[in-house]
C-alpha cells in the first residue's frame, strides 16, 4: 500500500497520525485519520496541515459525550486530545489550576483533592459512587457523609471526561445551582484555530476584563470554533461534609412547592434535584447541603423541617441522583420510554449497556476510544431549560406532548436552576420521539411553559422563555430531528462561525442551526 | 455629515431627546476618567429599544460611529465619545420590567442604576449580587459593557455570572435577545462574550438579571496589623482554611490616614494596614467562620479586631473603605486609579516592589486592594502644579501595570481596557490572540463603528488577511510563563 501524501503530511505535524481505526467513528461518520497532538505546538502544526488539504476536523476527548450534538456533515481527521494530559500547574493558595484539555475530570479531581479543593462541577457521566444507578444508594450510604464528587480523594466515574470535552459540551450536573457551569469557572482558555493559530484569552486570576473573553465563546461550542487545548479554571474549597434531604411529592404543583420552598430558603442549598421515573409515579425531590459538619448538620434539620412531613435525610446521594444518564431511567426503573409505558420486561436495555455495567476506576473509557461514545447513543435525552417558576407548567407540557407522543420518559434534574431533563429509553419507535419533541418545542413556541405569574409578568422580556434541545438520541431518531431546535440569534452566530472556521471545516454540521 | 442626521434623530428621539448645543455637548466629553476628554458631535437620549435600534440604524446607513454611555462612571474611558460620532446616552430607559422572585430573575432596562435593582428585589428578599462601589448611580448596561464587581464578587462572582439574557441593538441597527433569561439557552453563548466587551458589540437594551437570597446574616471584621505583610498573612490563612468570605479588603496606612481626614472612620490609630472581612450565608455558619477568621487574624499578629453584624455597624466599618478612592484627594491634588491583578499569592511581593517603586521616584502611593482576589487598586499620588510629576506619576502607574503581568496578572481586574490601557493590551496578549479577538469584533461589527478605538491598540479592518508573526508569545518570552 502506497504513503498516503495527506497522512505523511499530517504525521509530519504530529507522529501520532494515523489511518483511521473503526473505533475513530464520530456519531457514525467514518473519518479517514486520527491523531493526538502531545503538545499545543503539535496540534497547531496539525491544523495547520488539515487546513492545507482542506480536512474536515472534529476534535475528541474521553468519548463520553461524543455522541451529543448532529453527527458532523464531513469528518476527515478526528483529534484526540488525551495525549495532552497534564494538569499543569495547580495554585492552591491561589485556587486555580492550569490543565491541557486532554486531562480527565477524574485526574483533575485527585490532584485537586489532596489539597482540599475541588473544580465544582459534576457533569455527567456522574459518578457512580455518587449517582449509582443500580445499587448506588445502598453503597454510597454506607460510605458516610462524605462530600460528593467522591470524598476521601477517591476519583469519581466520569468515564474517561476531559477537562477539553466538558469545556466543549458546556456539561454541567446539580451543584450547577450553586457553582454555575464550566463557563463560570473557566478563567482562561488557549485554543488552536480551524488554521493552526494558537490562541488565548483570559488568564491565571480569577478577576480579569482585559480583552474579550474567548473561554465564553469556545465553552459549549461543541468543537466548532477550533481546539481547545488548554485551560485555567477557578477552584473551590472543597466542603467537609454533605447531606441530602428528600422528599416525595404528589404532582407537578406538589413538586414545585418543595422545590421553590428550598430554592428560597436562606439555607444555601448546593443542589435542588427532581426526578419522576414515569408518569403513575411521585415527584422525588432532593436537596444536597454542604459546608461544615456542624453548618451541613444544622441545615439539613431546618431544611428538613422546611420540606415538611415525609422528608427524609440521607448522608448519600439517592440513587437517582445526577442525570438521567444515556436516556436511561435513572433508577433502573423497567418500561420508561417505551410506547405505552410501563412494561416490565425492557429492564435488559439498561443492563446491556456496555461500559456502564461496572464501576470502574475512573479511567475505564480512556482506554476504549468509541466504547463510551456507544453507550451515549442508548436512549433519548432531551434538556429543557426554563425559568424557575414556569417548572409546573413545564412539567404539564413534557406530559402532555409525551402522552400525544405515545411516550412516558423519566422527567428530572435541576429544578430550581431552570434546568430538566426528558429520557426516553432506546427502545422507543424514533418517529414518536421525534413527535414528542416537536410536540413539547410547539407548546413551548406557544409559552405553555413559560414563567408568566400574575403577580409578575414578563411583557417585554425574551420572546421564549424556554428551550428544548437534545443532548443525545439513538441514530435513527436523531436524523428525523432538528436537535438544537430554534436558537435566538442564530444570525450572529452563524457570523461567529464564518469568522473564526471560513472554511467551515471544524465540526461541521455538529451545532445549532447546522453550524 | 453629522449635521445631517439630526432631523432624523429628532423625528426617532424627540425634541427633548437630542442634544446639538456646544455648551450641553461638552458636559459629555468624559466620563469617570477625566483624564480623557472629547467633546460628542452629537447626544441622543433614546427612550426605548426600538429607538435604539433606529438611532443605530442611521449611524449605520452613515458610516458614523456611535458610542454608548450609561452613567458615566467607568474608570477607563469606555464611554468616552467621538469627537464625529453621536453619543447614545441610555440614561431615559430606567424602567424595571419585571421583578420574579419565583425565577430569581428581573428583567430591566439598561439605564436603571445598579442599586435600584436590588431596590426593587429587596421586598421579596433578594438582591442582585454584583455591586460595584459606584451602585448608586452606576448603570446595569454600563455593568454589562464593563463585566463590573465589586467588593462582594469574591464570593458572589462578576456582572457576567448574573445576566441571563440581553436584549441588544447590534451595530447594524437590528434588535435580537442574546439568551432567553434562563441560562441554558441552546448555542454560542454570545451572551457571555458579550458582557465585557466594553460596548463594542452593540448597546445593549434590556438585561435579565439573576437575584441572589440576601443571606440570613452577614458579619463583617475589620482587623489591624502592624504592615500589610501580616494582614496578607491573615488573608493566605483565611483561604487555607477553606473559607470564602463574600469580601476580603486591605488598605495599607497612607489610604487609612486619607479615609480618616476625609469620613473619619476611626480606624485603629497607627495601623500599617487594616483588613475588612464580610462573611455572608447561614446564621450557625457565618457565626462559627467569623469566629475562626477572628483567631486566623490573632495568629497572624491582629493588633485590634472589631466585629459587626447589624447594618450600622458594618457600615461605619466600610465607610472608609467605600470613601478611600476619592480620599485621597484630602492628601494629594491629584492622583491615578489604577486597577491591576495579581495572583492573591503575590501580593506581598508586589507590595514590597510597588514601595520601592514609590520610594525610587518620590510618588506616593496609597494602596486599596481586594485582597481576596488580588486586585490591587494602586493610588498614584501627585502634584500636578509641580512640573513632570504628572508624567513621573504615569510611569510608577505604568510600572505597577507591568508588575501585574509579570506576576502573571491581568491589567485590569474590573475596570476595563478602555481607551486607558489599550496600549498595555499587546504586553499581556499576543498578535494572534488579539487578532483572534478581533474574529469576533467582526462578527458583531464589520464596519468597525460601533465604539471604535477602545480596547485595541490598532485593530486590523475586518476581512484583512493577518500577516506572518512568528514571535514568541510575551509572556513565553518574558519567562513567566509557558502558556495561559
Amino acid at each position: 500500500m502506497g504513503a498516503d501524501p495527506v497522512l505523511e503530511a499530517l504525521a509530519a505535524a504530529c507522529p501520532a497520525a494515523r489511518a483511521a481505526r473503526p473505533e475513530d467513528a464520530v456519531a457514525g461518520v467514518m473519518p479517514r485519520f486520527a491523531a493526538s497532538p502531545a503538545t499545543v505546538a503539535e496540534a497547531s502544526e496539525l491544523l495547520r496541515a488539515a487546513a492545507a488539504h482542506d480536512l474536515a476536523v472534529v476534535p475528541r476527548g474521553g468519548g463520553s459525550k461524543l455522541a451529543w450534538g448532529a453527527p458532523p456533515r464531513r469528518c476527515d481527521l478526528v483529534v484526540d486530545t488525551r495525549a495532552m494530559d497534564q494538569v499543569l500547574e495547580h495554585a492552591a493558595g491561589d485556587l486555580v489550576v492550569r490543565a491541557q484539555a486532554g486531562a480527565s475530570l477524574a485526574q483533575l479531581g485527585e490532584v485537586l483533592a489532596g489539597a482540599g479543593q475541588q473544580l465544582a462541577l459534576d457533569p455527567p457521566p456522574v459518578p457512580r459512587a455518587v449517582a449509582g444507578t443500580r445499587g448506588g444508594s445502598g453503597a454510597g450510604a454506607s460510605a458516610g457523609s462524605e462530600a460528593p464528587s467522591g470524598a476521601n480523594g477517591a476519583a469519581p466515574q466520569w468515564r474517561g471526561a476531559t477537562v477539553g470535552g466538558t469545556l466543549a459540551t458546556g456539561a454541567a450536573g446539580p451543584r450547577r445551582l450553586r457553582y454555575g457551569t464550566p463557563r463560570d469557572l473557566l478563567i482562561g482558555i488557549t485554543v488552536v484555530r480551524a488554521d493552526g493559530t494558537v490562541a488565548h484569552s483570559g488568564g491565571k486570576v480569577v478577576k480579569n476584563v482585559a480583552g474579550y473573553d474567548l473561554g465564553k465563546l469556545f465553552t459549549g461550542s461543541f468543537g466548532t470554533l477550533g481546539l481547545i487545548v488548554e485551560a485555567v479554571f477557578r477552584l473551590h474549597p472543597r466542603p467537609a461534609s454533605a447531606a441530602y434531604v428528600t422528599v416525595d411529592c404528589d404532582g407537578p404543583g406538589e413538586a414545585y412547592y418543595a422545590v421553590a420552598a428550598a430554592a428560597g430558603s436562606e439555607l444555601a442549598p448546593s443542589a435542588i434535584e427532581l426526578d419522576r421515573p414515569a408518569r403513575d409515579q411521585p415527584f422525588r425531590v432532593a436537596v444536597l447541603l454542604e459546608g461544615d459538619p456542624d453548618g451541613t448538620a444544622e441545615r439539613t434539620g431546618l431544611m428538613g423541617t422546611l420540606l415538611g412531613k415525609g422528608a427524609a435525610t440521607q448522608p448519600a446521594a439517592p440513587g437517582w441522583w445526577g442525570w438521567p444518564a444515556n436516556g436511561q431511567p435513572r433508577h433502573g426503573q423497567p418500561g420508561n420510554g417505551q410506547p405505552g409505558g410501563g412494561q416490565p420486561g425492557s429492564s435488559q436495555l439498561s443492563d446491556s449497556r456496555p461500559s456502564d455495567s461496572q464501576p470502574g476506576d475512573g479511567r475505564s473509557g480512556a482506554g476504549q476510544p468509541g466504547g463510551a461514545a456507544d453507550a451515549g447513543q442508548a436512549g433519548t435525552l432531551i434538556r429543557i431549560g426554563f425559568w424557575a417558576a414556569g417548572l409546573p407548567r413545564i412539567l404539564r407540557a413534557v406530559d402532555a406532548a409525551a402522552l400525544a407522543a405515545g411516550l412516558d420518559p423519566a422527567v428530572g434534574g435541576s429544578a430550581a436552576a431552570g434546568v430538566i431533563y426528558a429520557a426516553v429509553g432506546p427502545g422507543a419507535d424514533p418517529a414518536a420521539v421525534a413527535a414528542f419533541v416537536s410536540g413539547l418545542r410547539e407548546a413551548l413556541a406557544r409559552g405553555d411553559g413559560d414563567a408568566r405569574p400574575a403577580s409578575a409578568p414578563v411583557p417585554d422580556g425574551p420572546p421564549v422563555l424556554a428551550s428544548a434541545v437534545v443532548v443525545h438520541a439513538p441514530p435513527r431518531a436523531r436524523d428525523l430531528m432538528d436537535l438544537w431546535g430554534p436558537v435566538p440569534s442564530l444570525s450572529l452566530m452563524r457570523a461567529v462561525k464564518d469568522q473564526f472556521d471560513p472554511g467551515h471545516r471544524m465540526a461541521p454540521g455538529r451545532f445549532a442551526g447546522g453550524i | 455629515m453629522i449635521k445631517q442626521l439630526i432631523p432624523r434623530m429628532t423625528e426617532i428621539c424627540g425634541p427633548d431627546g437630542v442634544i446639538t448645543d456646544p455648551a450641553e455637548l461638552r458636559t459629555y466629553e468624559t466620563d469617570g476618567l477625566t483624564s480623557h476628554r472629547v467633546t460628542p458631535a452629537l447626544v441622543v437620549l433614546p427612550r426605548t429599544a426600538e429607538e435604539v435600534a433606529a438611532v443605530v440604524a442611521e449611524c449605520a446607513a452613515a458610516k458614523v460611529p456611535f458610542v454608548a454611555r450609561g452613567s458615566g462612571t467607568g474608570l477607563s474611558g469606555g464611554a468616552l465619545p467621538h469627537a464625529e460620532g453621536v453619543l447614545i446616552v441610555t440614561s431615559k430607559m430606567r424602567r424595571i420590567i419585571a421583578v420574579d422572585p419565583a425565577s430569581q430573575r428581573a428583567v430591566v432596562e439598561p439605564g436603571c442604576t445598579n442599586l435600584s435593582v436590588s431596590e426593587a428585589a429587596r421586598p421579596f428578599g433578594y438582591f442582585y449580587a454584583p455591586d460595584p462601589s459606584s451602585q448608586v448611580v452606576c448603570s446595569v448596561g454600563g455593568n454589562v459593557a464593563e463585566n463590573s464587581g465589586g467588593a462582594h464578587c469574591l464570593k458572589h462572582g462578576f456582572t457576567v455570572h448574573h445576566i441571563t439574557g440581553l436584549e441588544i441593538v447590534t451595530p447594524s441597527g437590528e434588535l435580537t435577545w442574546l439568551g432567553d433569561g434562563t441560562g441554558a439557552a441552546p448555542g454560542y453563548d454570545l451572551l457571555g462574550a458579550f458582557t465585557g466587551s466594553e460596548g463594542t458589540l452593540g448597546i445593549v437594551t434590556k438585561v435579565v438579571v439573576k437575584l441572589t437570597k440576601i443571606p440570613q446574616l452577614v458579619k463583617c471584621l475589620l482587623a489591624a496589623f502592624e504592615t500589610t505583610g501580616a494582614g496578607g498573612n491573615a488573608v493566605s490563612a483565611i483561604i487555607g482554611a477553606g473559607i470564602v468570605p463574600a469580601a476580603i479588603e486591605m488598605m495599607d496606612a497612607l489610604a487609612i490616614e486619607a479615609a480618616e481626614a476625609a469620613v473619619s472612620c476611626r480606624y485603629p490609630e497607627g495601623a500599617g494596614a487594616v483588613l475588612i472581612v464580610e462573611l455572608d450565608g447561614p446564621q450557625g455558619d457565618v457565626e462559627r467562620e467569623c469566629a475562626a477568621v477572628r483567631a486566623l487574624c490573632e495568629q497572624a499578629g491582629a493588633t485590634e479586631i472589631r466585629e459587626a453584624d447589624d447594618p450600622a455597624e458594618r457600615a461605619a466599618i466600610w465607610v472608609g473603605r467605600r470613601s478611600a478612592f476619592a480620599a485621597v484627594g484630602r492628601i494629594a491634588p491629584a492622583y491615578i486609579v489604577q486597577d491591576g491583578v495579581v495572583p492573591r499569592t503575590a501580593l506581598g511581593a508586589v507590595l514590597d516592589r510597588i514601595a520601592e517603586l514609590s520610594a525610587e521616584s518620590g510618588i506616593r502611593v496609597a494602596n486599596v486592594f481586594h485582597a481576596g482576589d488580588g486586585n490591587l487598586h494602586p493610588l498614584v499620588l501627585y502634584d500636578d502644579s509641580v512640573p513632570g510629576a504628572a508624567e513621573t506619576a504615569e510611569t510608577v502607574s505604568g510600572a505597577i501595570l507591568d508588575l501585574c503581568i509579570t506576576h502573571g496578572g491581568s491589567i485590569t481586574g474590573e475596570h476595563g481596557v478602555g481607551v486607558d490601557k489599550s496600549q498595555y493590551l499587546p504586553k499581556m496578549f499576543d498578535a494572534d490572540d488579539l487578532d483572534t479577538m478581533q474574529l469576533l469584533r467582526c462578527a458583531f461589527d464589520p464596519a468597525s463603528l460601533c465604539n471604535p478605538g477602545k480596547i485595541f491598540p490598532t485593530p486590523r479592518l475586518c476581512g484583512e488577511v493577518p500577516g506572518a508573526r512568528r514571535a514568541p508569545h510575551p509572556l513565553v518570552a518574558s519567562g513567566q510563563a509557558d502558556q495561559f
